[in-house]
């Protein structure tokens, strides 16, 4: 600290978070103050707190649990909801962030612990879709069918989601009343269903999205797209699903030769 | 996973919203608009209506079993949202928001003007201008009345945005928001339509 200039020194870093010991426990807010440092981010802020786990108070308590990983907004492990907004901690800048800073675990997801969530809900969801292009066989297939370069460059862009969770926690429709999969899953399946192989088990994947907790529970509140942090096209996705379950729809009901193309 | 219920409740639901219940509700204002032509004009529209060939089996088929399945469905629909304006005050949140909310006023604004009006018919009470008149007599039911066809005008309205998506016919941001614009239109004129009806009463 002896680097850094007298008057930074001085300022703090006020930040409440809520808290919560185990998963069945009851949550708390606490409070923290800690010394300001440039360029910091929530997650520098935490590392400080867990360095030192001393509340506004000035007593001691156990340090802040949260998750993280990549720390430049790829992974999507350090999601949690910052000053009501659900977003990446590691690129929450505190110079960017009104005080105190409140920081929250994504409610929508069973809490672990503190700012622990646990996701998994979403990786079973990209299970039960097939979200994968299925080669694997007892001998080679060979090559694909060729992707269309324009087509590549948008799809390029679904397949950004790093199932951080973000938009589940922006949808009103997921929440313990509905079994909702949730947006990224079903703009995953748009992906994979737009993969010129992956779109030979395409009807699998709309049959399983056609069932409980799939599409129809969308409500086009559109917060999804909004609350995105990379930029996907959700709602586009969502209503292209849309119109491929419709079309599916017709198919399962009359009959038809063309359930893959 | 192999239950498909939701699906096609819920699609039947947004089907039903626009076909056969949003016709039918934009006939209904046309009709009440025949009060702005006086009394005569409205009275005998209204007997034309009432007195239509197999009535009792339209009245059932294009209006009340369409319309229970969409208003007690909806009213599910409603409360398993956990709304957040607060967080996202967007449009289209806000939107959603009043869709669902509009929706539960309509249940009870629907039930209250079928019982004060189709089920005093059938308890041999003539539904003619001068009843539409008493029951606006009253303040309250006027402001009711008012809520009642705004609500509905907003909710098919905006339905019909959401049933476009909904099917995929709008999938582009663009397509989207030139409907969101043709909605506003739509609920606006139908407003119009609603209001004038009622303050002919009046």
């Amino acid at each position: 600290m002896s680097q850094s200039n007298t008057t930074t020194a001085q300022k703090t870093v006020k930040f409440e978070i809520l808290r919560q010991d185990t998963a069945d426990s009851n949550s708390y807010w606490e409070k923290f103050e800690i010394a300001y440092r440039p360029n910091m981010n929530v997650i520098s802020a935490l590392m400080e707190i867990q360095r030192n786990p001393v509340n506004a108070e000035g007593n001691k308590t156990t340090p802040v649990t949260w998750e993280m990983s990549c720390l430049e907004e790829v992974c999507g492990a350090c999601s949690m909801v910052i000053n009501g907004r659900p977003r990446q901690s590691c690129t929450a800048l505190v110079d960017q962030l009104t005080q105190p800073i409140k920081l929250e675990p994504m409610a929508t997801f069973p809490i672990v612990r503190d700012l622990v969530v646990d996701r998994n809900v979403m990786f079973d969801s990209l299970q039960r879709v097939k979200a994968w292009v299925p080669i694997d066989g007892t001998y080679s297939l060979g090559e694909g069918p060729r992707m269309p370069e324009r087509k590549r460059q948008w799809a390029y862009e679904l397949s950004k989601c790093m199932t951080c969770g973000v938009c589940l926690e922006a949808c009103p429709n997921v929440n313990d009343k509905t079994d909702f999969v949730g947006p990224a899953i079903l703009s995953q399946v748009r992906l994979f269903n737009t993969h010129p192989t992956g779109s030979m088990n395409k009807d699998e994947r709309l049959h399983t999205l056609m069932s409980d907790g799939g599409i129809a529970e969308c409500g086009n509140s559109q917060n999804c797209v909004v609350a995105c942090p990379k930029g996907i096209p959700l709602t586009t996705s969502i209503a292209a699903v849309n119109r491929a379950v419709t079309v599916q729809m017709f198919k399962d009901f009359f009959g038809s030769d063309h359930m893959v193309d | 996973m192999t239950k498909e219920t939701d699906f096609f409740a819920r699609r039947l639901h947004s089907l039903l919203g626009i076909i056969p219940v949003g016709l039918f509700l934009v006939q209904h204002l046309v009709i009440n608009h025949f009060a702005t032509r006086g009394a005569e004009s409205f009275n005998a529209a209204s007997n034309f209506m009432g007195n239509l060939p197999f009535v009792l089996f339209l009245e059932w088929f294009v209006i009340y079993i369409p319309l229970m399945f969409h208003a007690f469905y909806g009213v599910y629909i409603a409360f398993t949202a956990k709304n957040n304006v607060q967080r996202y005050g967007t449009f289209r949140n806000w939107m959603f928001m009043l869709q669902r909310i509009t929706g539960v006023i309509l249940v009870v604004f629907i039930a209250w003007h079928i019982y004060q009006t189709r089920i005093q018919k059938a308890l041999g009470v003539e539904v003619n201008y001068d009843m539409m008149a008493d029951i606006l007599a009253s303040p309250f039911m006027l402001v009711f009345y008012i809520v009642g066809v705004l609500a509905a005008t907003f909710h098919l309205s905006n339905g019909l945005w959401g049933f476009l998506t909904t099917w995929g016919f709008t999938q582009s941001p663009r397509s989207q928001k030139i409907v969101s614009y043709l909605t506003i239109i739509i609920f606006i004129v139908l407003s119009v339509i609603g209001l004038q009806a009622i303050f002919a009463f009046v």
